[in-house]
């Protein structure tokens, strides 16, 4: 009896250690990427990269202006595309979808979309885009990235919107609204700090996207602020020089590198912190 | 009155259009794009599908652009091998974070840890890519895998999944990478199905004297299986489309893996990386036969991670 009841004990202290030591591994490679990021990134950030076109492959110096520039148009194109099209269809899914088989469907199909292969996308936009055209765009690329985001505003508009009580809108409709009042003039504003959250979420997801560039805005080593010409961004850049065998390369891509993923974990930690309040 | 019914009216009209633009919106997100991206992939794809036919295709791993013949085998068999070793790493990992944030954490602290768990899922892909190459590579190739072969070559069965030159490029730095990746999806999705366990189920268990771990593995583990099956197949359906960490690790050889140590190629890889250089139709054709071979087996996936986890709700939440 006294021998069960050790083996009891001891087993239980095995297996929570061991859950301990998985979270101190999920926490060790955390701190290890961000640690590198940080130890070679930081100091290779300087004004000329942001302010200066690329050199000739080789030598030293130039900047990522292009890239920056590129990121940024192609990123706000993708949420001026995305953001409209994801919070009308989660503001459906939330008030009209409720009782709609179709929608139901439609509903878990947005759940698998948003792990859908961002590749996959990129392929077909370059099928509609790109090939048809005949030349990469700055701005196929915007519609690969609104693709990749609507998914996600779709789920957290829907989920925040559901979190609105239900007497808000029976007060509403008592007042006479009709139900698209409702959905927009009550529930939408009382859910707007959590749609917000959404298109944040959508834009820290779509900012650090590569696959679905490589075949759409492609790259180009020059500035450029027109979506209809190739165009470079900071992560196709970051892929290019990490591979590329010059050292000065890889020491602006550790820089880009940082300054991406810093601005990417900043939006999520925000958005995370919005919900958790939202929520209580 | 007239007034108050040409009003009613245009209220009504006005309803009719939201919706519609609404219903649109939801239509186009939920089921008209999958479908338009199937019927892209497949036409893109039709051109190879012809020429090779399906079962010879993902039986065959020619590669061979100057000929105009390809296979799929080599990719698929990748991305199969990645993704059932980054999950097999991942899995019993993922489920000691969730024990650990649900169990273990001081309330207190909860929040911060799950962040910062959830954090990794948020680092971009690129970023682990990178990483790989310029940390986790050298590090492997350099130390570790010397050190692995010199303690298990000579083992019998195992020793064999250690040959090769350790060059860091390979299956086991890409499985790694990849399982660090997809940790906090499944881990997230564990964490959230056991805190739908309701408190009075387990306060049963440890009023009969039940220690913590028996409670977890009698009461929560039983009680979340559909929701443990779904996270689990979620984490997979998210290593197979993963791109470009996988890009940076395996080395694009187009090859079976013989050994953990041998560099190989996936479907994302093989995409990637030629996608822009395929200079014949044939050739391109087939990346669109690889990319909707990726896009099924990916969609019945996640599919089916989400019949799980419906199942679970359907059980427990109120």
């Amino acid at each position: 009896m006294a021998t069960n009841k050790l083996k009891r004990k001891v087993e239980n202290y095995v297996f929570l250690t061991l859950s301990l030591f998985s979270a101190v591994f999920g926490l060790f490679f955390l701190f290890w990427i961000l640690g590198d990021l940080f130890i070679n990134g930081f100091k290779y950030i300087n004004i000329d990269l942001f302010t200066k076109d690329p050199v000739p492959p080789g030598m030293e110096g130039g900047g990522l202006k292009h890239a920056f520039i590129g990121h940024i148009i192609i990123t706000f194109l993708g949420t001026v595309i995305g953001t409209p099209i994801g919070i009308l269809a989660g503001i459906y899914f939330a008030e009209y979808g409720r009782n709609s088989k179709i929608a139901r469907i439609g509903r878990n199909i947005v759940d698998i979309m948003v792990s859908n292969p961002s590749i996959v996308i990129g392929a077909v936009v370059y099928a509609i885009l790109v090939k048809p055209v005949g030349h990469f765009m700055g701005i196929a690329g915007g519609v690969a990235l609104a693709l990749l985001m609507i998914p996600v505003i779709v789920i957290t508009t829907d989920e925040m919107m559901k979190l609105v009580p239900k007497e808000t809108r029976e007060a509403a409709y008592a007042l006479g609204a009709q139900p698209w009042q409702v959905s927009f003039q009550v529930v939408l504003r009382a859910a707007k700090v959590g749609v917000l959250t959404g298109v944040i979420l959508g834009v820290a997801r779509i900012s650090g996207e590569t696959a679905p560039l490589l075949f759409t805005a492609f790259n180009n080593s020059f500035t450029t602020l027109d979506p209809t010409k190739p165009m470079a961004s900071l992560t196709v850049t970051v892929f290019q020089y990490a591979m590329g065998p010059y050292d000065e390369w890889h020491r602006q891509a550790w820089a880009a590198s940082f300054i991406l993923t810093f601005g990417v974990l900043i939006a999520s930690i925000t958005a995370r912190y919005l919900i958790q309040r939202k929520k209580h | 009155m007239s007034n108050v019914n040409s009003a009613l009216k245009r209220a009504k009209l006005l309803e009719y259009i939201f919706r519609a633009v609404l219903g649109f919106s939801a239509l186009f997100i939920g089921i008209i794009l999958p479908i338009i991206i199937l019927i892209i992939l497949y036409k893109e794809a039709s051109l190879a599908i012809d020429k090779f036919g399906v079962i010879n295709f993902i039986t065959s791993t020619d590669w061979d652009p100057v000929a105009g013949k390809f296979g799929g085998l080599a990719p698929l068999v990748g991305t199969l091998i990645a993704t059932l070793l980054a999950t097999l790493i991942a899995a019993p990992i993922s489920m000691g974070i969730a024990i650990f944030l649900t169990e273990l954490s001081p309330n207190k602290l909860k929040p911060i840890f799950s962040t910062a768990i959830e954090l990794l899922a948020a680092i971009p892909s690129i970023i682990y890519g990178m990483w790989g190459l310029f940390v986790v590579a050298p590090l492997f190739g350099e130390k570790v895998e010397p050190w692995l072969q010199d303690k298990l070559g000579n083992v019998p069965v195992i020793g064999k999944l250690f040959e090769g030159s350790p060059t860091g490029i390979d299956v086991l730095t890409t499985s790694l990478v990849l399982a660090i990746m997809i940790i906090p999806f499944m881990s997230s999705v564990v964490k959230d199905a056991f805190n739908m366990v309701p408190p009075i189920m387990k306060e049963s268990a440890y009023a009969l004297g039940a220690t913590k771990w028996e409670v977890i593995k009698q009461v929560m583990i039983p009680i979340t299986a559909s929701g443990i099956a779904g996270g689990l197949i979620l984490s997979v359906g998210r290593a197979l489309g993963e791109t470009m960490a996988v890009t940076f690790l395996a080395g694009n050889v187009n090859q079976i893996p013989k050994s953990l140590l041998d560099p190989f190629t996936t479907i994302t890889v093989a995409l990637a990386n030629q996608f822009t250089e395929a200079d014949t139709d044939i050739y391109l054709s087939s990346l669109y036969f690889l990319a909707l071979i990726l896009f099924i087996m990916s969609f019945v996936i996640l599919y089916l991670s989400k019949l799980m986890l419906l199942q679970l709700e359907k059980k427990w939440k109120v």
